[in-house]
């Protein structure tokens, strides 16, 4: 017999019935298409401005870095600043989905668009959605959003709309959903919370470990409405 | 108080769990808890027929064994409005693990959760049960108090204690570190794998003479015969006694392990 | 890997001499513990999501045929293959022809348990592919051919001068001859040459936290990233993982989110949490071109219906370990397979064999504490009892330990002859205490006073005073 149907007859026979009736089956598959909320912290239940504030406090505290600009036209120059100010390479590999972003008020970026390589020292993302809950990036993989460029090179600067900030998870999950279809997931969704670390030596805590050292959140603030 | 509560305080009628390691080593703290239990305006009785509670052979996988000494304290305490031991282990055992026992026998689950419903530890029925607070009871000490896992997880005593012996006049009353973390006894455990209980223990009372109170106190007698045997092998004189004794008024008689003087 | 579970006395003993396996175990004491207890603190919903994890467990057991068909059907939906294996042995058979079939030289690992269990880096490199693990911890234990000590921390064992020495052993072939003694320097220096791996890695291997019925998604849970380079930069991914990992939908992977890092390391979340799903897209320009999630069984199924089912709740994430005191004085190589500690303590019988592993569900307090902290609320000690229970009928344990609570249970079933016994015994051990009211030693308890002096009896048992007393009180 194939170890498929030795696996499940052994569940359903230590289990003490057949496969599940046509009820259950009916129910539990019911329960996967509502996909219901459980407990959500009632820290997520806050306004939006305030969910943003906690996003940042949260990310903060886990070692990541928040500035905030007042509209994507800024975006450029704070990212050249922030690289300026830490001494960092001026070329950045950037997702495909921000060319949209307009670099004339930063000269000195050099910007390539496309997945990370080894060789990449700086990368700039957007993000699908963020968690204030827990400070807590959602990216989701694409055409014009490769994750590699989340992990590879040592410093990842994301731009962040300020109404991507959602409460928890599962307002993030309602998020992917909306974009993608129920049921349905890009190659790879990356929950972020904060940059890379270690503690497998010594239980000493360091910083950088194999993915991003520092981790830089541009948080665009909403246009004023009208 | 309300009306009702004092009603049910004259009709309170209590029968001692002795427990076996306080009958056979360590008899004032059965007295010391009858002094309590008095005081704390309830009735006492001393069934005749226990032993003890049955942890050993429960604990050792001997099942069969276990259902025969359980039927006889569940015989043997069946007409008392309340059960008190003084031990969170013992109390713990007949309140949480004899109906986890006997689950598969309808015939004899009626009975033992009532026997369930009705078991205390000794501390904590005094203060939950009875109100009942030490009164005229004086001690010019430093004491710390060790919880033993039974009673802090199974039978959640941890403030009780710390309540009355907080009432005893001229008594300080001083926290050691790590007070959630096992002493080491753990019934047979400390003679099958003594050296890793050795080792236990050794933590327990290098955090409890940190304190440098004068006494240490505890609930359950395998946690003091543990501490206090290692303590002396360590030639220290910190004294050993049960939580009972001290709330009786006994502190100043001999510790655990002292001998006469 | 080499089970040797049933020389646990022997290695508690070396253990407890080896003053670097003290230092760095007693360091869980104050890093995860305290971490766990302050974010346990922040947040108010805790217990409530104990309890709502550990009924989501039930129910997922309780369904767990269907969950898995349902998984196994999203992942085939979006392109991804999904390989059953009842043993190790299959599963290992069916890594290796995914690896030959990609024409692997080498495979870049993330951090996994049930590729541990199934010995996968030995077999890997018996058939001349290189595994490399890429997880620091993990990293560090192969270069030293060791296992893991911790679930999640598996180099918890080692220091920080054993770990110098191991990469200026290993390194010394990429050029780096300089001997570093800084941790900053250490993972500077590992990140550098494992880089090249991973572009250079033909699969990548990782494990699954958790199996997303409804999405057909596979989640790992790291803080370093490794594990999102293992499975983004090599062409092939294969996630492995054991049957009861499987959850319904992603709002109840939160849920069980909401716990792991908290209850493991005391961080709110792990730093990168990553759901993936099928191969890259048609128009993705970077990911793995091929998914193959690997469900292993290997005797858990057989836990289901007995009094151990509840261990199938286990999230991994080691607090009960961090929380235990024997684990804390003898370390993870004691108990001589993947998984110490308590969860090592109910679960290896099941897995390694009850006479292999006995000492295991025996040595320990029953303290409570592994109980109290655990995520999903399995009652550890009541499952080491029902091992005790199974070698007792099955007459495992040695006979001076039967013999002995036989001997006490015959007496405590007979109060007539036990008050004759407890009699004699007071008045005798009283009597060889003599004034000093402690014996320092005694035949028959050498387990009691190799380490601490006996309190002697006060004199007569309490039920003969008590009895003297009534008498008295009614003259």
């Amino acid at each position: 017999m194939p170890s498929r149907e030795k696996i499940l007859n052994r569940i359903r026979h230590n289990l003490g019935r057949g496969p599940l009736s046509d009820e259950a089956a009916a129910a539990a598959r019911a329960r996967i298409e509502g996909h219901s909320r459980n407990i959500v912290p009632d820290r997520t239940n806050i306004s939006a401005a305030e969910k943003v504030d906690l996003f940042q406090q949260k990310m903060e505290a886990l070692g990541g870095t928040v500035t905030r600009v007042s509209s994507m036209d800024n975006v450029a120059e704070e990212v050249q600043d922030y690289l300026s100010s830490h001494n960092l390479p001026s070329k950045i590999k950037m997702s495909p989905a921000l060319s949209d972003l307009s670099f004339e008020k930063a000269p000195l970026l050099e910007v390539t668009e496309g997945a990370a390589d080894i060789k990449d020292d700086v990368s700039l993302t957007p993000a699908l959605a963020a968690m204030a809950e827990s400070g807590t990036l959602c990216m989701a993989s694409g055409a014009d959003t490769p994750s590699t460029l989340n992990f590879l090179p040592e410093n990842h600067i994301v731009v962040l709309k300020a109404n991507q900030v959602t409460g928890g998870f599962e307002d993030a999950w309602d998020r992917v959903r909306d974009k993608f279809g129920t049921g349905n997931m890009p190659r790879t969704v990356n929950f972020i919370s904060g940059p890379s670390r270690t503690a497998d030596i010594e239980q000493t805590l360091i910083m950088g470990a194999h993915g991003p050292r520092r981790l830089h959140v541009v948080i665009v603030e909403d246009e004023p409405q009208g | 108080m309300s009306a009702d509560t004092e009603t049910s305080q004259e009709a309170r009628n209590v029968a001692l769990f002795v427990t076996c390691l306080v009958d056979l080593n360590r008899p004032s703290v059965a007295f010391a808890a009858i002094k309590l239990l008095e005081q704390a305006g309830c009735t006492i009785m001393v069934p005749e027929a226990q032993t003890c509670c049955g942890q050993i052979a429960y604990n050792s996988g001997d099942r069969e064994s276990t259902k025969v000494i359980a039927t006889q304290v569940i015989r043997a305490f069946k007409d008392f409005d309340y059960v008190v031991a003084p031990s969170g282990s013992c109390a713990g055992m007949i309140k949480h693990h004899y109906p986890e026992l006997f689950k598969d026998d309808p015939t004899m689950m009626v009975e033992v959760e009532e026997l369930s419903n009705r078991t205390f530890e000794l501390v904590s029925f005094l203060t939950d049960i009875c109100g009942f607070s030490p009164d005229g009871v004086s001690l010019d000490k430093s004491l710390t108090y060790h919880d033993s896992c039974s009673s802090l997880r199974e039978m959640k005593v941890k403030d009780q204690p710390r309540q009355l012996l907080g009432a005893v006049d001229g008594l300080e009353i001083r926290e050691a570190a790590d007070r959630e973390v096992c002493c080491g006894f753990g019934g047979t455990f400390c003679l099958k794998y003594s050296e890793i209980s050795g080792e236990m223990v050794d933590n327990k009372v290098n955090n409890l003479l940190a304190t440098k109170a004068d006494i240490l106190a505890a609930g359950d007698m395998g946690c003091l015969m543990n501490i206090a045997g290692r303590l002396k092998r360590r030639g220290e004189d910190m004294k050993v006694l049960h939580v009972a004794e001290v709330l009786a008024g006994m502190g100043d008689g001999p510790g655990l392990a002292e001998g006469e003087n | 890997m080499q089970v040797t579970s049933r020389h646990f006395k022997k290695e508690a003993h070396d253990a407890l001499q080896d003053a670097k396996v003290q230092e760095a175990f007693s360091k869980v004491k104050t890093g995860f513990s305290v971490a766990r207890a302050e974010r346990v603190s922040e947040l108010p919903e805790f217990e409530d999501l104990r309890d709502s994890a550990r009924d989501l467990k039930n129910h997922i057991i309780e369904h767990l045929d269907f969950y898995l068909e349902y998984f196994e059907d999203q992942v085939l939906l979006q392109g991804g293959q999904v390989h059953w294996c009842s043993t190790y042995a299959e599963a290992r058979e069916a890594i290796l022809k995914i690896c030959r079939d990609a024409d692997a030289k080498t495979v870049t690992k993330g951090k996994s348990m049930i590729t541990e269990e199934m010995a996968l880096n030995d077999f890997l490199a018996a058939n001349d592919i290189e595994p490399i693990e890429t997880d620091l911890g993990e990293y560090i234990i192969q270069l030293a051919e060791e296992y893991p000590s911790h679930i999640i921390a598996p180099a918890l064992h080692k220091t920080k001068d054993q770990v110098t020495e191991l990469f200026h052993e290993h390194h010394q072939k990429y050029g780096l001859n300089e001997r570093q003694t800084d941790p900053q320097a250490l993972v500077n220096e590992a990140r550098s040459v494992l880089r090249e791996k991973y572009v250079a890695a033909d699969v990548g291997i990782t494990g699954a936290n958790f199996m997303i019925a409804e999405t057909g998604s596979t989640v790992i849970v790291t803080n370093e990233g490794n594990g999102d380079l293992t499975q983004s930069l090599p062409k092939t991914h294969i996630a492995v993982s054991s049957v009861e990992k499987v959850v319904p939908t992603l709002e109840d992977a939160s849920t069980f989110l909401r716990l792991l890092a908290r209850s493991a390391t005391g961080q709110e979340m792990s730093v990168y949490t990553t759901f993936s799903t099928g191969p890259r897209r048609r128009d993705d320009i970077d990911g793995p071109a091929a998914f193959h999630v690997v469900i292993v069984d290997s005797g858990r199924t057989e836990l289901l219906g007995t009094d151990k089912q509840d261990l199938l709740r286990c999230l991994k994430c080691g607090a009960c370990m961090n929380h235990c005191p024997v684990y804390q004085a003898v370390g993870g190589h004691t108990y001589g397979w993947v998984y110490p500690g308590p969860i090592g303590a109910a679960l290896n019988p099941q897995m390694v064999g009850l006479e292999e592993a006995r000492h295991l569900p025996n040595a320990t307090s029953f303290c409570g504490r592994c109980e109290e902290v655990c995520p999903v609320r399995i009652p550890l000690p009541k499952i080491m009892r029902h091992w005790r229970e199974e070698a007792f009928e099955k007459q495992i344990a040695p006979k001076p330990e039967r013999w002995g609570v036989g001997l006490w249970a015959f007496f405590a079933k007979r109060p007539a002859l036990y008050r004759l016994a407890t009699r004699v015994g007071a008045m005798t051990l009283k009597a060889l205490a003599g004034k000093k009211g402690r014996l320092s030693k005694l035949p028959l308890a050498t387990g009691w006073t190799s380490v601490r002096d006996l309190p002697a009896p006060q004199g007569s048992t309490f039920m003969d005073q008590w009895k003297k007393q009534q008498k008295r009180g009614q003259n």
